[in-house]
């Protein structure tokens, strides 16, 4: 199992004022001076600065992966992913302007397009990376033209169901599986509208494989695709993750530090 | 089975009016009328168009979610289908008897919804009709003028309304298409702040529900003969009864059935055996299945179901005014059973008061806001969960399979039972209202007016309260257009 990675977003849990004053670079973020040390990205830099830039296949005990492109930011007048650009000293990032909120819209609209997100049954909704984005991009409508795709749910394991309707191919089960759990259970097969989401055992499904409710890989998927059996709708609406509290507020590290 | 002028004998040299659809109901409605050439009914028949896709739909899903997903069958009475669902899935996780706090919060949420139905349906849908009459000006005859000529009534619906939604916002989290019932029970308490804002209101919502029924057993009283007999026709009635004594209760109990004449057909019937019960029949001209009491037959074994049947099926309702209103109410009849259509607004606000007096009283049962939310027990494979829906007896069936997903899923809805019914006022009105007349726009509402008397809800979610259009075609016999009208309400 793989321990060989830095967790980005980790690499500088005791950054207080002081450290903060005496960080020689930085960079501005619209507008803001935001300090960084070498080698962080700049999501992972204005994250320690307090300032969100919203992402999906970003998570904090992994790598970057870059496939979501929802951390996208304009750097000196070029598009770029934040979670997997290095932050560099002088460098002008423009995150929270007009043209880049439309351009994750757009995004996130195609994201609602490809899946079958049905919202008002799905037990994740509330506490939905997906939906808490589209919150705070204030999607109405899924604006473009439904795919529908067939995508039939498993439910093979007696305490975990997998509703692959609402993949997003972000990989983090994958990632969490093989570097956490060392099992490899998931893997993203096929490319472009083909791909998806599929289970690495003989008869392809769940029950099959050594998968345990415990695993990183069963408790990490943003959305509503590898559930706990029998728990949907026991949280009551006001108490899900993101009924009181926006996700840009939520995905920020403990703010004292900052 | 067919009924008298449910097919005209022969069909061809007839004129069709159609009246699509039926405005100021729940959804989509249309009524077809051939006429001959003098002008007499020869085919009535009112056709529905109801969404089943949803059993399909259904199926395959993870029970759990079922609840949720089944309130989308319907934008006026969701809790309805989230507490039915929710019943049937009790069975599934063994969970009966349910804990006491999660039976009264349940039975909060369905009395909050009863209020609010039967608001809605009377002072905003029906009292238009009732207060200025079946062919009064069609200008004022809407909420609108209602509010004009009668400030308060309209101001009170709009109150009873709020606070029905109220309880089940508490309960389920939100106004429409909550979560709050679970397989199990349910997923919160009221906190102490929610019962008081609704404490606070709740002796007014009695005193104005009890208003309402004053007002429509004057309307009774005043519409003397025309309120007895229009559209009337008999059946026989079936409701769920309160197992031990016969009470009136909306959240669940034992089917009971009687006669046309009030005599009891059967009773005490398990809600899990429905289906040795009734049995649903297809016609070819109608989406929307005709059930049947099977030991009575196609041709007999239609019946009423709702507040008319309810009322009076019951042996007592077990709040002390909602009861004194029963006993005038079946006094009025002088000994007899109601069947007039009309007869349905005076026991719907007989109930309304009823779930008024249960939700005050419920308020100050302290296991609304501490105890065991949910329980668990042994796992079954398959559940029926039946409740009194504002419109009527509502069945939910499902069968789940061992990965949790339902394999089987049967819904009959309250407007089902009460297609045949409706069929038959509808004739009636017809015959007596249109026959050799000319068609105008107050006769055509005569036979919304008996529809409407059954507050169908049509299943769809797309209904504009009060605004639908209303498109009247002549087409006659070859099927060609000859004359369209059209009311924006
Ligand atoms: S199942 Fe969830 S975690 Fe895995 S790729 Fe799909 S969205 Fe990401
Ligand atoms: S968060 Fe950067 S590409 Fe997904």
């Amino acid at each position: 199992m793989s321990q060989s990675f830095t967790p980005i977003g980790q690499e500088m849990p005791g950054l207080d004022q002081w450290d903060v004053r005496h960080m020689s670079q930085s960079f501005t973020l619209d507008g803001a001076e935001v300090p960084f040390t070498p080698g962080q990205s700049i999501l992972e830099a204005a994250r320690n600065a307090g300032i969100y830039i919203p992402h999906l296949c970003w998570h904090p005990d992994f790598p970057a992966h870059g496939s979501c492109k929802l951390c996208v930011v304009k750097v000196n007048g070029r598009h770029v992913s934040s979670c997997a650009t290095p932050a560099a000293a002088g460098i002008e990032v423009k995150s929270n302007s007009p043209e880049i909120r439309e351009e994750r819209k757009v995004l996130l609209q195609m994201l609602f397009v490809e899946g079958n997100h049905f919202c008002p049954s799905c037990e994740k909704s509330g506490g939905c990376e997906l939906q808490a984005q589209a919150y705070d991009h204030e999607i109405m409508t899924p604006h473009y033209t439904l795919f529908y795709p067939d995508r039939p749910v498993d439910a093979s394991h007696p305490d975990l169901l997998l509703d692959f309707n609402r993949c997003i191919f972000c990989e983090l089960c994958v990632r969490a599986s093989r570097d956490v759990d060392g099992k490899s259970v998931f893997a993203l097969s096929e490319r472009g509208i083909h791909k998806h989401l599929v289970v690495s055992s003989e008869s392809g499904r769940l029950a099959d494989t050594d998968i345990d409710p415990s695993d990183k890989a069963a408790n990490i998927c943003p959305v509503g695709v590898i559930l706990h059996k029998r728990q949907g709708f026991t949280v009551p609406y006001g108490q899900r993750a993101y009924d009181e509290t926006p996700i840009s507020e939520q995905g920020l590290p403990n703010k004292e530090t900052v | 089975m067919t009924f008298q002028l449910e097919t005209a004998s022969n069909p061809k040299g007839l004129r069709r009016i159609a009246i699509e659809p039926v405005s100021r109901v729940e959804g989509h409605g249309k009524v077809t009328l051939l006429l001959d050439d003098a002008g007499d009914v020869q085919q009535v028949r009112l056709h529905i168009v109801e969404f089943r896709g949803f059993e399909k739909f259904i199926q395959g899903r993870p029970y759990w979610e079922v609840p949720v997903m089944v309130q989308r069958l319907c934008g006026i009475c969701p809790v309805s289908h989230h507490l039915a669902a929710s019943k049937a899935m009790d069975r599934i996780v063994g969970a009966l008897p349910l804990s006491r706090s999660a039976e009264k919060l349940r039975r909060l949420m369905h009395y909050g919804q009863m209020l609010q139905s039967h608001a809605l349906h009377f002072f905003h849908l029906s009292s238009p009709d009732l207060l200025f009459g079946f062919g009064s000006d069609v200008a004022k005859r809407n909420i609108v003028g209602v509010a004009q000529a009668y400030p308060e009534i309209a101001v009170q619906g709009v109150k009873l309304r709020k606070f029905g939604q109220e309880a089940i916002r508490v309960t389920s989290g939100k106004r429409v298409h909550g979560t709050g019932s679970i397989p199990g029970g349910i997923n919160k308490h009221l906190t102490v702040d929610e019962r008081d804002t609704l404490k606070k209101d709740a002796d007014q919502m009695v005193t104005w529900s009890q208003g309402a029924v004053d007002l429509i057993h004057k309307l009774a009283l005043d519409g003397g003969e025309e309120f007895r007999e229009f559209g009337h026709f008999e059946s026989k009635m079936m409701s769920l009864v309160r197992p031990e004594d016969g009470a009136l209760d909306f959240y669940g109990g034992v089917l009971r059935g009687r006669n046309a004449d009030g005599s009891i057909l059967f009773d005490g019937v398990s809600d899990q055996k429905y289906h040795d019960l009734i049995r649903e029949e297809v016609k070819s001209w109608s989406y929307m299945k005709f059930p049947y009491l099977i030991s009575e037959g196609k041709e007999d074994g239609w019946y009423k179901v709702g507040p008319l049947a309810r009322v009076q099926n019951c042996d007592f309702i077990p709040s002390p005014l909602a009861e004194a209103e029963r006993k005038t109410f079946i006094a009025a009849r002088g000994g007899g059973v109601w069947h007039s259509p009309l007869a349905y607004h005076w026991a719907r606000m007989i109930e309304m008061l009823h779930s008024a007096e249960v939700i005050r009283d419920l308020l100050d049962d302290p296991d609304l806001m501490e105890g065991e939310l949910t329980r668990h027990g042994v796992r079954a494979s398959e559940g029926v969960g039946i409740i009194e829906a504002p419109r009527g007896t509502l069945i939910h069936h499902y069968q789940v399979g061992h990965d949790d997903l339902v394999t089987m899923c049967n819904l009959i809805v309250s407007t089902t039972h009460n297609n045949q019914p409706m069929n038959e006022a509808v004739r009636r009105v017809a015959r007596r209202y249109l026959n050799g007349r000319t068609i105008t726009e107050g006769l055509l509402n005569h036979i919304e007016v008996a529809i409407r008397c059954f507050d169908p809800c049509l299943s769809c979610a797309t209904h504009a309260l009060g605004k639908m259009p209303l498109i009247v075609e002549l087409i006659d016999a070859d099927g060609t257009l000859v004359d369209k009208m059209v009311k924006n309400d």
